[in-house]
């Protein structure tokens, strides 16, 4: 983690020369590729989709893939996956990116704080997190989204909560890493404020490491949120949700086994997606982990 | 090493504390009155009132803490709704199960993932370190419970071979056991499995370039010497850690696995309390899948120091 504050490369000199790189950067490419395209889909949900996604036609349930009209097949209650597929599009984005974004920006801000005042800070909030750490994510999530009751924002919630120590540890290990940087030093000798010293001096360091972790965290969401609305504890039906379409094709595996295996595959694409993106953002920001890290 | 020991534990006493207390603090997230939850909508007034009582929901926060820290320590995690048994009695009956299914996964990870993070850095750039890559990204980026339905779509539903849910009957023998074991443990391996492979080759390709490696070549040994005798030894440590950690996951992660499977374990229990939102149930496996994970992570802490010894224990 702190490989980023030592790297005297980290800035935008590097950035820049490395642009040139993403041209053989496949992870970067392929993750974009994934990713836009269900970015593109849940975007033009309205105008893409050939059915209503919640229109039930009793008389259709269970049609296979490749129907004549329905080229995914429906679902239990006669409804068109693959327009649940492209609405559910919508609810994955937002609950992979959404709970990233909230839990960086806190955890970001806990970790700076403890890693920049240091003394009785930075032991209460590693404490905290040590905490936090020896819950596995799932299970407290499980915990928080069944205590508050099922839906949206108790998921939400939840998974902001267990992913925060991740991104507090590794924003303090950075901080904790720049604080002794000369350039530093020399920012407190001229009376530089603090204010100016963590926004001028220390964040540009953060910012590598939070977007590379940001989104290799929103790849592991993507997967916890389906977890959770597999458990029952996430969206709620009628609203089209992958990882709830998946536990609802559960009951005719049998008989149809397309209704649960596709929305999953959708997860993968996603998560995949998102798990490139990240390794190829890593790659572009800090070449040297290119042959360590993988 | 003892000292060490005594130190570590020492160190988790404030840690297990703080489980416990985010653990009660669940109650705290429930929205309204609480008994309503934890009684079931149908209780009596009376029976609410005896466990407002008997929790202290009427006192301080503080003082409800300490309530629930010595019924805790009395072995009283509550009742369970949907079993309508003590949750203690509850979860001890089934950890057996889940912890079978723990190990046999944990033991396929270990070997599975050494044995493919070796291989693949032993031949860096290859086609089948490259293959190993691929496999890696797909194990980590696919939900397990979606793995369970695939291989009970092919090997149970498609090909027949194997059972794809619950425990073999009672009596059945340890054969039919094993062939109810193979598809879960599979399920809840993979996941670990592609991170312990990673790990070890990281690992691997560490050690392979010391000149130690060098002579050991030079000294005309066996190239399967040279891993097994050689590199894997000095890899262990950071492996360990993996598996370690791994180990605490795939005791939760018997959640999703457990309820693909219908296997009766403690993660099947806390699916079945969810759909009722029995939540002392949810809390006690929360609670004890918890204590779990820090006990395995101490017992690795302790591993990994005794397997490193240049390691200064202060």
């Amino acid at each position: 983690m702190s490989q980023f504050a030592t790297s005297p490369e980290t800035g935008r000199g590097v950035f820049v020369s490395n642009l040139r790189n993403i041209g053989t950067n496949t992870s970067l490419l392929i993750g974009l590729g994934l990713v836009s395209l269900v970015v593109i889909s849940a975007v033009l949900a309205d105008f893409i989709t050939p059915h209503d996604p919640n229109f039930a036609n009793p008389i259709i349930r269970y049609l296979p893939p490749l129907s004549e009209g329905y080229i995914l097949g429906t679902d239990e209650l006669g409804r068109d996956i693959l327009s649940r597929l492209i609405y559910g599009a919508r609810i994955a984005l937002f609950v992979a990116i959404i709970p990233t974004v909230i839990s960086l920006l806190i955890g970001g801000i806990l970790g700076l704080i403890a890693g920049y005042v240091g003394s009785f800070i930075d032991t209460f909030v590693m404490r905290y997190f040590d905490i936090m750490f020896a819950f596995p994510g799932i299970l407290l999530a499980l915990g928080i989204s069944a205590a508050i009751g099922p839906g949206l924002n108790s998921m939400i919630i939840a998974m902001v909560v267990v992913t925060i120590p991740e991104f507090g540890r590794i924003i303090r290990g950075v901080v904790l890493g720049v604080r002794e940087e000369l350039y530093v030093e020399a920012a407190r000798v001229l009376g530089y404020s603090h204010a100016r010293i963590i926004l001028f001096h220390i964040l540009p360091n953060v910012v590598a490491p939070a977007l590379i972790y940001g989104t290799l965290q929103t790849g592991r969401n993507v997967i916890l949120a389906a977890s959770l609305s597999f458990l029952g504890l996430g969206i709620q039906p009628p609203t089209p949700d992958w990882g709830q379409m998946l536990s609802g094709g559960r009951t005719s595996m049998v008989m149809a086994p397309h209704v649960a295996t596709i929305p999953g595959l959708a997860i993968v694409f996603l998560a995949v997606g998102f798990n490139l993106l990240g390794d190829g953002i890593r790659d572009l920001l800090d070449p040297r982990s290119r042959q360590s890290a993988k | 090493m003892i000292p060490f020991i005594l130190r570590r534990l020492i160190q988790i006493i404030p840690v297990i504390i703080g489980v416990t207390l985010a653990t009660f603090l669940l109650t705290w997230l429930i929205p309204g009155d609480p008994t309503n939850v934890l009684l079931g909508p149908d209780a009596s007034e009376e029976a609410r009132e005896r466990l407002r009582r008997s929790l202290g929901l009427d006192r301080s926060m503080a003082a409800q803490y300490l309530i629930y820290m010595s019924n805790l320590l009395s072995g009283d995690l509550g009742q369970s709704l949907s079993f309508s048994r003590p949750v203690a009695d509850v979860l001890v009956s089934r950890m057996a199960n889940t912890a079978l299914l723990a190990f046999a996964a944990i033991v396929l990870a270990s070997v599975a993932g050494v044995a493919a993070g070796t291989w693949a850095a032993l031949r860096p750039g290859s086609l089948h370190d490259r293959g190993l890559t691929i496999v890696v990204l797909f194990l980590n980026s696919m939900p397990s419970f979606w793995l369970g339905l695939v291989l009970i779509l092919i090997f149970g539903l498609q090909l027949r071979l194997l059972p794809v849910s619950g425990m073999a009957p009672s009596g059945a023998g340890l054969l039919s056991l094993a062939a109810h074991m193979i598809l879960p443990t599979i399920t809840l391996a993979a996941w670990s499995l592609a991170s312990i492979a990673r790990m070890t080759r990281a690992a691997v390709l560490e050690v392979i370039n010391n000149d130690f490696i060098r002579t050991a070549r030079s000294r005309g040994l066996s190239e399967w010497r040279i891993v097994l005798f050689h590199v894997l030894p000095n890899a262990i440590p950071a492996v360990l850690t993996v598996i370690g950690m791994q180990m605490g996951f795939l005791f939760s992660g018997a959640v999703l696995t457990e309820t693909v499977f219908s296997w009766p374990g403690v993660g099947l229990a806390m699916f079945q309390a969810i759909a009722i939102r029995d939540i002392p149930l949810i809390q006690g496996g929360i609670l004890m899948l918890a204590l779990i994970f820090v006990l395995i992570n101490l017992i690795v802490d302790v591993l990994y120091v005794y397997f490193n010894p240049k390691i200064k224990l202060n």
